[in-house]
C-alpha cells in the first residue's frame, strides 16, 4: 500500500508535543498510564505503538461499554428471529432496548424479536438464585411467541456473582423446547471493555450454535457468509446487493438481520467476509480452523475502497466470479464519479478527526478520502493490537492515534487540531456541536445511512457536506 | 427516668461452636431480668429463635419476600414472633446451599427491620446471631455502621474454634475503624479440653479482651434442646440456668469494649504449643511421602 501524502501542518513533532502538553494536564499517575495509549503515527513502522485492551484511567471520562453490552448490543441483538434475554435486574435489558440502529426485516412479535425480555431480578432472585425464574421465562417467551427460532440468556453482573447456573438451564431449555437456547455469561464487570462480550458471544456461538444445522438449498462454488455487519442503519443491505451482482451466494449475515439457524449452518461455506474484524474475527478463525474455511477482510466504505475489496474477494473465486467484478465496478464508476464530482469541491481539503468502536477509525478513513477530506486524528474505545497495526498504514505521517481517549483529551486534541468535522458518539456530539464544530456520529450514522456499499457512499456524502457546510455553525458564537 | 439506651449485641463464632444455643439462653436469661429483646437471626438455616419460640423453624423474611414477591409487601407482623420472656424473634432466612446469596439476605432483612420501625423503642437490645463463617460482606452487615457496637465471640479451646475467633477480631478491626464497632469478650462455650479456661482467657488478654465467661458443659443444654426450649425456661433452678444468668448479667454490666489486637498466625500457634493443643511442627516430614 502506497503511503498516505503528508498532511500540511501535521507532523511527528508537533503531534508529540500535543501529546505531551495534553497530558501534562494529569496527575503523574493517570499520566503515565495515559502515554502509552496516544502516539503520532509511524505508517512504515509494522506494529502500532499505541497501547490498548486495557483497563480505563480511574477518574477520566471514557466512552465505554461492558461485556455485556459488547454480547447484547452488538452480537446477540441483531440477531432477528431469536429471543434475547437479559437475566438479571431490569435496567440493562430496558436500557440497552433498541439503542443500537441494527435494523431488521420481519413482523415484530411474529418473525422478528426486537422487544425487551428480562427476568427482571427482584432481592428474593438475588437471595434464591434465578434459575427457576429463568426456566419458567423461556417456557412462557417460547409459548407467546412461538415463532421464534430460539432463544438467547445474557447474564448481567449479578448472575456471575451469585453463580446462577445458565448453562444448566439451557441445556434443559433446549431439550425441552427443541430449539437454541443459548447461554451468553457475559456479565458486565469481566474484562476491560465491550470487546470481551464480542469474544464471549463468539464463544458461545462455537460451542452452542455452529455446525447445529444445515442450509435447506444445495451448496454451491460461490456460498459466503458475511461476518461483522449489524446492518447499522441498513448497511447489510446495501453491503449484500453488490455481492449478489458480482455472482456471489450471501448464505448468512452475522448478525446484522441475522438468522440463528443460516448461522448455524455458516460452517458449510466456501468463504467468511469479515466486516468488523474486532468484533468477529474469533470465530472466523474457529471456523478456519475446524472447517477450513478461508476468511477474507473487506470494507465497503467509498468506492476506492470498495473496487480494492471486491478485487481482492475476486482472487478467491473463478474467472466467472473476476469478470463480473470488473463489470460491476464499471458500471458503478459512473454515478461515484457523480457523488464525487458533486461533494468533492466542497470538501476537498477539508480535515476530520474520529473516534468510534473497534472498526470504523480506519474503515471510513478511505471514504472521507474520496471526497477530498483528510484524517488528522483517529482512535478507538475498545481495539486491541491487531486493529492499531492496520490503522497505521492507513494513516498519514504524523497524524494523531489515541487509544481509549478521554474526553478531556479529546476536546484537548481538537482545539488544537482544529477539524472540520468530528466524527465519534453521542456522547461527544454535544460537547463539539456546542463548540461551534460540525460533528456526525458515526455509531449510529447519526439516525442516516447506509453508509456501506455504493448505495451507501451517495449518503455518506451528502451527510459529511451537510454537517460541514451547514451555515449554522457560522451563527454558533462559541465561548470556547 | 434516663431514657433507655439500645445496646445492639452481635454474636459470632466458628459453625458449630454453639452460638445459636447459647445467644438463645444468655437472651432467655436477659428476659428473666426484665430486659426487653429483639433476636435477629442471620443465618440461612435460620435455626436462631426455635428454643425461644417452641417452633421448628419460624417463617423467615426471605421466605415471606419469596412468597410475596418482593420485599416491599411484607409487613413486619408476617415475620416478627414474640416467645418466652416477651423476647421478640426474626430470622432473616435464605437459600439452600449451592444457590442464590445468603449474604444479600441477611442485608435485605436487616434493611427490611430498620425501615419497618423493628427496632422499638422499649427494647433494651437487640442481637444478631451470624452464621458461622463471615463468607462475604453480607455476614459483615450487622457489624457495619450503626448496628450492632458490642461483638461476642463464641469459642472453646479446640483449635480451629481459636483460629475462626482470630480471624473474627482481624474483621473487627476492619469496621472498627470506620464505626463505633468493639469486641465486648470471649465466651467459652467449654468442649472439656485441657486447661481450658487458661487458655482462653490467655487467648483474651493477647487479643486485649476478656474471656467474660466460661460456661461449663451440661447435657441438661440438650435436654432442654430436645423440648425446644431454653435451659432457662426449661428448668429455671438447675446450675446452669444460673450459668447463663451469671453471662447475662456479666453482659449488663460489661463495659470493657475493645478495638481487638489479632494475633499474627505464628503467635496464635506459639499460644496453642504453650498449651499444649498443637505440637512444634517437624519441617523434616513435609511434604514427604509414608514410603518415601
Amino acid at each position: 500500500m502506497k503511503e498516505r501524502k503528508p498532511i500540511e501542518g501535521i507532523s511527528i513533532e508537533k503531534t508529540e508535543k500535543l501529546i505531551k502538553d495534553t497530558l501534562a494536564h494529569f496527575p503523574d499517575k493517570a499520566r503515565e498510564k495515559r502515554e502509552p495509549h496516544v502516539g503520532a503515527n509511524e505508517p512504515s513502522v509494522s506494529s502500532c505503538a499505541v497501547k490498548s485492551n486495557r483497563k480505563v484511567v480511574p477518574g477520566v471520562m471514557s466512552q465505554r461499554g461492558c461485556a455485556y453490552a459488547g454480547a447484547k448490543g452488538v452480537v446477540w441483538g441483531p440477531i432477528r428471529d431469536m429471543i434475547h434475554v437479559s437475566h438479571g435486574p431490569v435496567g440493562c435489558g430496558v436500557y440497552s432496548w433498541g439503542t443500537r440502529r441494527n435494523l431488521m426485516q420481519g413482523i415484530p412479535g411474529v418473525t422478528s424479536f426486537p422487544l425487551d425480555f428480562t427476568s427482571d431480578f427482584q432481592e428474593r432472585d438475588i437471595v434464591y438464585g434465578g434459575d427457576i425464574k429463568l426456566e419458567k421465562l423461556i417456557r412462557e417467551a417460547d409459548e407467546l411467541f412461538p415463532l421464534n427460532k430460539g432463544l438467547s440468556v445474557l447474564s448481567e453482573c449479578p448472575v456471575g456473582l451469585i453463580g446462577d447456573d445458565i448453562n444448566a438451564v439451557a441445556k434443559k431449555m433446549e431439550k425441552e423446547l427443541d430449539k437454541f437456547v443459548i447461554p451468553c455469561n457475559c456479565e458486565g464487570f469481566r474484562g476491560v471493555s465491550q470487546s470481551l462480550g464480542h469474544h464471549i458471544s463468539n464463544d458461545s456461538i462455537r460451542d452452542h450454535a455452529i455446525g447445529k444445522r444445515k442450509f435447506v438449498e444445495k451448496a454451491g462454488p460461490y456460498d459466503i457468509a458475511l461476518i461483522g455487519d449489524y446492518n447499522i442503519g441498513g448497511d447489510v443491505w446495501a453491503a449484500k446487493p453488490i455481492l449478489e451482482e458480482i455472482g456471489l451466494n450471501v448464505k448468512s449475515i452475522w448478525t446484522g438481520d441475522g438468522e440463528i439457524e443460516k448461522i448455524a449452518a455458516t460452517h458449510s461455506v466456501k468463504l467468511n467476509l469479515i466486516h468488523c474484524y474486532r468484533s468477529m474475527n474469533y470465530m472466523c478463525k474457529v471456523m478456519e480452523e475446524k472447517w477450513d474455511i478461508p476468511w477474507l477482510e473487506y470494507n465497503f466504505f467509498g468506492p476506492t475502497k470498495i473496487e480494492e475489496s471486491l478485487r481482492n474477494i475476486a482472487e478467491c473465486f473463478d474467472d466467472k466470479i473476476k469478470k463480473n467484478v470488473e463489470k460491476v465496478i464499471k458500471k458503478y464508476r459512473p454515478m461515484m464519479k457523480a457523488v464525487v464530482e458533486e461533494y468533492k469541491p466542497r470538501l476537498d481539503g477539508k480535515t476530520a478527526m474520529l473516534f468510534v468502536g473497534g472498526l470504523r477509525p480506519r474503515h471510513t478513513v478511505g471514504a472521507y478520502e474520496d471526497l477530498g477530506v483528510q484524517i488528522t486524528g483517529t482512535g478507538y474505545e475498545f481495539a486491541h493490537q491487531d486493529d492499531y497495526d492496520r490503522t497505521a498504514p492507513e494513516m498519514a505521517k504524523g497524524t494523531l492515534i489515541y487509544d481509549d481517549v478521554s474526553e478531556f483529551e479529546l476536546e484537548e486534541y481538537v482545539k488544537e487540531l482544529k477539524p472540520d468535522l468530528v466524527g465519534s458518539g453521542i456522547k461527544e456530539k454535544y460537547v463539539f456541536q456546542k463548540a461551534g464544530i460540525p460533528f456526525r456520529q458515526m455509531h449510529s450514522w447519526d439516525y442516516s445511512g447506509p453508509y456501506h456499499g455504493y448505495e451507501g457512499f451517495e449518503i455518506f456524502a451528502r451527510d459529511v457536506d451537510m454537517a460541514i457546510n451547514s451555515p449554522t455553525w457560522g451563527l454558533v458564537k462559541s465561548p470556547f | 427516668m434516663a431514657e433507655k439506651k439500645l445496646r445492639q449485641i452481635a454474636i459470632y463464632g466458628k459453625g458449630g461452636i454453639g452460638k445459636s444455643t447459647t445467644t438463645q439462653n444468655t437472651v432467655a436469661g436477659l428476659a428473666s431480668l426484665g430486659k426487653r429483646i429483639l433476636i435477629i437471626g442471620c443465618d440461612p438455616k435460620a435455626d436462631s429463635t426455635r428454643l425461644i419460640l417452641h417452633a421448628k423453624a419460624q417463617d423467615t423474611v426471605m421466605d415471606k419476600v419469596r412468597e410475596l414477591g418482593t420485599v416491599e409487601d411484607l409487613e413486619l407482623e408476617d415475620v416478627c414472633r414474640r416467645g418466652y420472656g416477651d423476647v421478640m424473634c426474626v430470622e432473616s432466612g435464605g437459600p439452600e446451599p449451592g444457590v442464590g446469596c445468603a449474604g444479600r439476605g441477611v442485608i435485605t432483612a436487616i434493611n427490611f427491620l430498620e425501615e419497618e420501625g423493628a427496632y422499638t423503642p422499649d427494647l433494651d437490645y437487640v442481637f444478631y446471631d451470624v452464621l458461622g463463617d463471615v463468607v462475604c460482606g453480607g455476614f459483615a452487615m450487622p457489624i457495619r455502621e450503626n448496628k450492632a457496637q458490642e461483638i461476642y465471640i463464641v469459642v472453646s479451646g479446640e483449635m480451629m474454634a481459636m483460629y475462626a475467633a482470630n480471624n473474627i477480631c482481624k474483621g473487627i478491626v476492619k469496621y472498627a475503624a470506620s464505626g463505633s464497632v468493639r469486641l465486648a469478650g470471649l465466651i467459652c462455650n467449654s468442649r472439656n479440653t485441657d486447661r481450658e479456661a487458661d487458655l482462653i482467657e490467655a487467648l483474651a488478654a493477647r487479643l486485649g479482651t476478656q474471656m467474660i465467661h466460661f460456661v461449663p458443659r451440661d447435657n441438661q443444654v440438650q435436654r432442654a434442646e430436645l423440648r425446644r426450649m431454653t435451659v432457662i425456661e426449661y428448668s429455671p433452678d438447675h446450675p446452669q440456668a444460673n450459668e447463663y444468668r451469671t453471662l447475662a448479667q456479666k453482659i449488663v454490666d460489661n463495659d470493657m469494649f475493645v478495638v481487638p489486637t489479632p494475633l499474627e498466625m505464628e503467635d496464635l500457634e506459639d499460644l496453642l504449643m504453650e498449651f499444649g493443643i498443637m505440637e512444634a511442627e517437624d519441617e523434616t516430614i513435609v511434604g514427604v511421602a509414608e514410603g518415601a
